[in-house]
């Protein structure tokens, strides 16, 4: 870990130099199977054998146990199969929220939270219909902005 | 086989083996007919001990440990000379040498121990390893003990997940820059459990937070003839329902306590159960089915635990091994750490109709004067969840029952029973007990 920030600072301090670099925020998604840009998916690892899709990465697969992946795009539609509306909240996450299993439009399962929604019993409803969305998380000290994703109703 | 003798030999040597061996003779003709009853290769349970679930804050994991070995061995009328195996099962304590540093209290025979940790099926796993042994052929009796000590930690697991990081840098198998917990759904067990209770309200008519609710109602009012449960008071529906809200729909009164608590178990050959006292016998009861499973490859188990699958595996593989039908069980025993967990287990155990679990607990089926009682001992959620103990403490609770020792809470003319336990990550354990009938 200390070895990747120090290779980081001088490259940050050379880019610092060019006065350009200041307007546009610099983003990274939470994780690094969400692909952020003008469209943003989720890009899943998928069996070449077998298709089955992961977002960490895999030494081999779960449920063949063959080693080869490639790349996939998981369809942004979705719908919802499973939801809590989690009031005690780990530290620093705001509560209540709502956290979700969708099955997007493919037939991926995805975890994430139901955004831009009432994390009320009577707004969420199982089966509703569902979008990608991105938002900001936070700045680490360098300015650099976390965007996470969540699915939205449609 | 060729092992078993050595293990054998040493039966004449010890104590116990030796009243015996006056005993058969005077009724030999009925001690024949009981005795041929037991099959060599079959395992049994002839003892068996739980604290009170709680708090012991002037105890410690070994005090909570030897009080249940030494009485589970008593129960059974053996020393810990018998003993040709240790299963040691906690969590918490899992890398300290446990079972060696309980020996040193109770009896350093120099006899093996496994230390097992297994999450939330730890317990189970500790005394499963002891049934290996026996069906192996390398041990005649073996002594089995899960305990563990929580004092009043959360049960809301991901806390401090969130990193305090100044530079994001992608790090671990989903190249995250900070704690996805909150972010990317909950990693909360309250919320894990709610989600898989709501995957079956979205697969299957009936089910609801009502639902839910009622099961914490029911093993609430279950624990009120408790003498061992943490907590031995009954909650009213509106109670349960106007509760703080956990995870929805799990509220405070839906999910188990933390706490602390240790049981034990003393198996034994069927071999060797054949030249014991007749008293031990009677009171012994035969482990049917001792199954344990993993979480197999499911397509939504990639991203959040599927608890359904491993259990409907090991309940598969442990009725077919019992030669037992759901319907033949008289109580059960089944992990409900979450009240939204126990409602799917009834359908994953077979106990009701596929789908069928909310009418199953709308029918009142498993409430202690139902068809097929369910955690008559107040479960998880009022009986407590020290995670180590959890999964020989309800093997006690069948155990006991199939005795017919359970006290007020007995469940009468009990035969056949179903303990099971499941840990995320995931770990499922099964075993079916029948009343002895010799
Ligand atoms: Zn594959």
């Amino acid at each position: 870990m200390a070895a990747k920030k120090a290779a980081k600072r001088p490259a940050k301090k050379s880019a610092a130099k060019k006065p350009a670099r200041k307007k546009a925020t610099k983003q990274i998604p939470l994780v690094e199977y969400l692909r952020l840009g003008e469209r943003p998916y989720l890009s899943a690892n998928e069996c070449k054998s077998c298709g089955a899709r992961y977002f960490d990465r895999r030494n081999a697969c779960a449920s063949c146990g063959r080693q080869e992946f490639k790349k996939a795009r998981v369809r942004n539609g979705a719908k919802l199969k499973a939801f809590t509306i989690v009031h005690r909240a780990a530290p620093g996450i705001p509560a209540p929220y709502v956290s979700a299993i969708v099955e997007t439009d493919d037939g991926t399962t995805v975890r994430s939270n139901v955004v831009n929604c009432d994390p009320t019993p009577e707004t969420v409803n199982l089966g509703m219909k569902l979008k990608l969305t991105t938002y900001p998380i936070g700045k680490d000290d360098e300015g650099t902005e976390a965007v996470a994703f969540g699915y939205e109703p449609v | 086989m060729a092992a078993k003798k050595s293990p054998t030999k040493k039966k004449t040597v010890s104590k116990r083996t030796q009243p015996k061996k006056t005993q058969p003779k005077k009724p030999a003709a009925k001690k024949k007919t009981a005795a041929s009853k037991i099959d060599d290769n079959s395992v049994w349970l002839i003892g068996t001990d739980m604290t009170a679930f709680g708090r012991y804050p002037d105890q410690d994991l070994v005090d909570l440990g030897a009080q249940v070995a030494m009485n589970a061995m008593a129960d059974g009328g053996v020393t810990i000379q018998d003993m040709d195996v240790l299963g040691a099962g906690t969590l918490f304590q899992a890398s300290t040498g446990y079972g060696q540093r309980l020996q040193k209290q109770i009896g350093q025979t120099g006899s093996p121990v496994f230390n097992v940790s297994n999450a939330c099926a730890t317990g189970a796993t500790a005394i499963r390893t002891v049934y290996l042994s026996i069906k192996a052929g390398e041990a005649d009796m073996g002594l089995a003990v899960g305990a563990e000590q929580m004092g009043k930690m959360g049960l809301l697991g991901g806390a401090g997940s969130k990193k305090e990081k100044n530079v994001y840098e992608p790090s671990g198998r989903e190249g995250a820059v900070t704690g996805t917990d909150g972010y990317l759904g909950t990693a909360g067990m309250p919320g894990v459990f709610a989600q898989a209770g709501m995957e079956y309200a979205n697969d299957y008519d009936g089910v609801g937070f009502e639902q839910f609710a009622k099961v914490a109602y029911k093993n609430h009012l279950h624990s009120t003839l408790n003498p061992l449960a943490q907590y031995r008071k009954e909650f009213s529906m509106e109670e349960i329902m106007g509760a703080p809200t956990m995870s929805y729909p799990n509220t405070l009164l839906m999910c188990c306590p933390t706490g602390d608590g240790a049981a034990a178990a003393v198996l034994v050959s069927g071999e060797r159960l054949k030249s014991m006292p007749k008293k031990v016998q009677k009171r012994a009861v035969k482990i049917s089915a001792s199954v344990l499973t993993s979480d197999p490859y499911t397509e939504s188990a990639q991203v959040q635990p599927d608890v359904n699958t491993l259990t409907q595996n090991a309940a598969a593989q442990a009725y077919e091994t019992a030669g037992v039908d759901p319907k033949d069980l008289d109580l059960v025993e089944l992990h409900d750490c979450f009240a939204t967990a126990e409602l799917i287990h009834y359908d994953n155990l077979g106990l009701c109709e596929k789908g069928g679990a909310g009418d199953f607990i709308d029918s009142g089926a498993p409430f202690r004067d139902g068809a097929t009682p369910v955690n008559v001992s107040g479960g998880l959620i009022s009986k407590g969840h020290p995670i180590g103990a959890t999964g020989v403490a309800n093997v006690y609770e069948v155990a006991t029952h199939l005795r017919g020792e359970a006290g007020d809470r007995q469940i009468k003319g009990a035969k056949v029973g179903l303990a099971h336990v499941i840990g995320l990550g995931s770990a499922c354990g099964v075993h079916v007990m029948e009343k002895s009938g010799l």
